[in-house]
């Protein structure tokens, strides 16, 4: 066993990659609940990954068969219906998972130097996801994939003088069509998910490059051993956090399979009612809402009000407000990185802003009455003043003094 | 199966409210008031009743294309059973529930292609069905001479009628936001009896949406029970999985 | 360092041995699902389910192709004629008693079938799965003198008799396979299953 270890390390770093990746990269002490999601995150890319393949085994990516072929895996196929189930909760859950984790970003000032290029790594991600999101909707051919897709590609018409070209371009015919389905699907099944494995490679490495942060957002590598040059504070991944994340993934699979085996349609939120309609150009569905994990860009959109008859901003302020979190390393001017040692600036701010994206994300979901528009405007205003006003906000903020080390009380 | 009733009930009606305030199924519906049907997929007599209504009365006109009839042998049925009760001559056990009805004629007679039905139980929901199917009252105004309480000026004639027999409309006058009066529908109300009761035809009605519902999704009964199991196995693995973070990290300090 | 090896090494082997044998049994129950996707769907089972067939319009010396699982079956109505040509070439058989397993024991007689009349068989040459044709005709000229009639595989060659037994010096290397099915009434077969016992 040693003899092949050593033939295989001597024509690729293996060993020297386990001990860099896992038993000797050396983690802070004292993460807590926030940090189990990004293994949950790589966790879930994978299953999504497996899952697929197999869905595409039986799919067909055709405007006449796609339907037929989803419930053809919901029924014909031997346990087909678990694998396209983990499928869909898989896309719900992913969100869930991601937005905790940049949540955790935003508590313990993750994206902070050195460490503004995992940030923006993580940005691409999300990015690269929603695209994932919005191509998969389409294929199982439903009401709401295709009225979802036509609404979403129209947007791009919006754009002045270059609009209509575009949304042509995109759907590859004159309204959402086969060849729209088709295209989503190359797009679904290979493009995009190398794109994302790449980026989830990229981010992991420069993770890796600076160390990773903790919630007292202070560096471990400030205080070394003399002896061993090792972090005092920091613990080695293997086997402390495998253990710990095995903890964190068992939890997830209740709350996973909780859902999987007695609730796969989420009341509705994660396979929506209207997507068992077959798609049907001709008659669009009373009440068109993108899926939950849209819905706070969705109400932003139709928050701003159309200038000289133009959608055109509307579409802008739901780029922007996603778009804007790139620039979150440098709008924050804070002295220190976590929440817990910030002022009272900032912590309102925060909270204001979780408030205005639940809130906007219930009201993407609502019909558009009047009311529900005002509410959605104060809410877009508050979203973006937490990023605009940053500079300002946190600057002038009350910080307290950073720990010298970081804070771990043994179980 | 208590447990996996238990499950659902808690999932489908407190987790997801909790989770996400209201279930969307309650938004997209408008006012009008749903009964609540009697769904029961474990009740094997009550789906054999459904579906032998559903191959009589349903599936002349509507097709349940994704579905095939030997899958009726997960409700208690034989196969021989689904031959000689529940088959046209024509199908094999194995068959998809389609029609012979060319889609063109359908849209002449009745203004749009009959459904299909393999799914419409997770489309529409069990109570609007349930409502819907006793909801048929007569209408003059109307080519088929029906109209129905949650479907206004729909195509399907009644089917039924001979089971329910035939209610008529009790109109009442409403003064509108515009100021005018309008003549609303308040209730119906069976004028003419048919070949049962009101309260036999409910029950042939809730077998036949317990069938819908069944069919809508017939693994759902295997989905719950593997869920309890692997539900079991994963506290188990949960305990151990504790206690191994609990045994490494009592090296740090 | 902040680590401090202290706890008790084997009770954190029987806890890694036990989550391992778990983590191990949840790996496996996740594969279920996906090995159990790739066997044949319900449309692949409904389309490879038992096919009946109504022997009455078959008329002697003809032969009707009927499809299951893919496959086209043969049945052919073999004439006394045909069935006394049977045991003449013995002696130019690669298996001439059907001893290879080919066919249910039922069709392991001198005829390959359970009534003699009726020649029940799959036509997939048993060398790279070409259909044979149908060669009733005795000595034709381009099969030779001593061609008795049956089966011929254009791609390669190999010759077959009426009870479906390869010719020797042919390049397959079995008789045809003699599918499972049993009579349902004295002239209706139902090919794909044995007869109920």
């Amino acid at each position: 066993m040693q003899n092949l270890l050593n033939w295989i390390d001597a024509r690729f770093p293996l060993t020297a990659s386990y001990k860099a990746h896992l038993s000797e990269y050396f983690a802070p002490k004292n993460f807590n609940f926030w940090y189990y999601f990004g293994s949950l995150a790589l966790m879930v890319l994978v299953l999504q990954i497996v899952t697929g393949i197999f869905l595409t085994m039986h799919y067909k990516p055709d405007g006449a068969m796609a339907f037929a072929s989803v419930e053809y895996i919901m029924r014909d196929v031997p346990l087909g219906w678990l694998i396209r189930y983990m499928h869909s909760t898989g896309a719900s859950m992913f969100f869930v998972v991601i937005y905790l984790h940049m949540m955790r970003g935003l508590l313990y000032g993750s994206y902070r130097k050195p460490r503004e290029l995992i940030w923006i790594f993580g940005m691409l991600i999300f990015l690269v996801l929603m695209g994932e999101a919005f191509m998969g909707y389409l294929l199982p051919w439903g009401q709401m994939s295709y009225w979802g897709a036509q609404v979403i590609i129209n947007l791009f018409s919006a754009i002045p003088f270059i609009g209509e070209d575009i949304s042509t371009l995109l759907r590859g015919d004159f309204v959402v069509g086969d060849a729209t389905l088709n295209r989503f699907f190359a797009l679904h099944v290979i493009a995009l998910p190398l794109v994302l494995l790449g980026l989830v490679v990229a981010h992991l490495v420069a993770l890796h490059e600076v160390g990773s942060n903790n919630p007292d957002g202070v560096e471990i590598k400030k205080h070394k051993d003399p002896v061993t040059h090792l972090p005092v504070d920091g613990i080695p991944f293997h086997p402390y956090y495998t253990v710990k994340d095995i903890l964190g993934v068992v939890v997830f699979l209740i709350v996973f399979s909780a859902i999987l085996f007695f609730a796969p349609e989420m009341g509705g939120y994660f396979l929506e009612a209207n997507n068992f309609i077959p798609a049907d150009p001709m008659k669009t569905p009373e009440h068109i809402a993108p899926v939950w994990y849209f819905t706070p860009y969705y109400a932003i959109l139709r928050a701003v009000p159309p200038i000289f008859g133009s959608q055109f901003p509307g579409v802008v302020a739901m780029g922007v407000a996603v778009v804007i979190f790139f620039a979150l390393p440098w709008l924050d001017r804070s002295p220190v990185k976590s929440i817990r040692y910030r002022g009272l600036n900032y912590k309102i701010a925060l909270g204001l802003f979780v408030f205005a994206f639940v809130g906007l994300g219930i009201l993407g979901i609502l019909p558009a009455t009047e009311l529900y528009t005002w509410i959605s405007r104060v809410l877009s205003v508050i979203y973006f003043a937490f990023f605009l006003l940053m500079p300002w906000y946190t600057k002038n903020d009350q910080a307290l003094p950073e720990p010298d080390r970081v804070t771990f009380h043994s179980h | 199966m208590m447990f996996s009733t238990l499950f659902r009930k808690l999932f489908r009606n407190g987790l997801a409210v909790v989770l996400l305030a209201v279930p969307m199924t309650a938004l997209a519906s408008s006012t009008v008031h749903l009964d609540r049907a009697p769904i029961n997929v474990d009740d094997h007599e009550s789906l054999q009743r459904g579906a032998r209504t559903f191959t009589n009365y349903c599936l002349s006109c509507h097709a349940a294309s994704y579905m095939r009839f030997v899958r009726m042998t997960d409700i208690g049925l034989t196969e021989a059973q689904i031959k000689d009760n529940l088959l046209f001559t024509t199908d094999k056990v194995g068959s998809l529930m389609t029609v012979a009805m060319r889609p063109n004629d359908a849209k002449d007679w009745f203004g749009a292609p009959p459904p299909d039905l393999s799914v419409i139980s997770r489309a529409r929901g069990a109570d609007w069905l349930y409502t819907y199917l006793r909801g048929f009252y007569r209408d003059d105004t109307r080519a088929s001479g029906w109209n129905n309480t949650v479907f206004d000026k729909v195509g399907m004639p009644h089917v039924l009628a001979d089971l329910q027999g035939h209610q008529v409309a009790v109109m009442q006058s409403h003064i509108g936001a515009d100021g005018k009066a309008h003549s609303v529908l308040e209730r119906v109300e069976l004028a003419k009896p048919g070949r049962l009761s009101p309260s036999e035809y409910d029950l042939v009605v809730g077998d036949l949406v317990n069938y819908l519902v069944w069919m809508g999704e017939p693994s759902a009964p295997t989905r719950n029970r593997t869920g309890i199991f692997v539900l079991l196995f994963l506290s188990v693995f949960l305990v151990i999985a504790f206690y191994m973070k609990k045994a490494f990290w009592k090296d740090i300090h | 360092m902040a680590i401090n090896p202290s706890a008790d090494p084997s009770k954190r082997r029987f806890l890694v041995a036990m989550s391992s044998a778990i983590g191990g049994i949840a790996a496996a129950g996740v594969a279920i699902p996906f090995v159990a996707s790739m066997m044949p769907s319900a449309r692949a089972l409904a389309a490879g389910a038992p096919v009946e067939v109504d022997l009455s319009p078959v008329e002697p010396g003809m032969m009707l192709t009927v499809e299951w699982r893919g496959k086209p079956v043969w049945i052919v109505n073999r004439t006394p004629e045909m069935l006394a040509m049977l045991a003449k070439h013995d002696d130019r058989l690669v298996d001439a008693a059907s001893e290879q397993t080919q066919q249910p024991a039922y069709a392991q007689n001198a005829t390959r079938s359970i009534q003699p009349q009726y020649l029940v068989a799959v036509g997939i040459c048993t060398h790279l799965g070409c259909s044979p044709t149908f060669r009733k005709e005795i000595a034709p000229a381009d099969l030779g003198a001593d061609w008795p009639g049956g089966f011929f595989c254009p791609c390669h060659g190999s010759r077959f008799d009426l009870a479906a037994r390869v010719f020797d010096g042919s390049p397959a290397p079995t008789n045809l396979v003699i599918p499972p099915h049993h009579y349902m009434s004295a002239t209706r077969i139902l090919v794909g299953e044995d007869a109920k016992v």
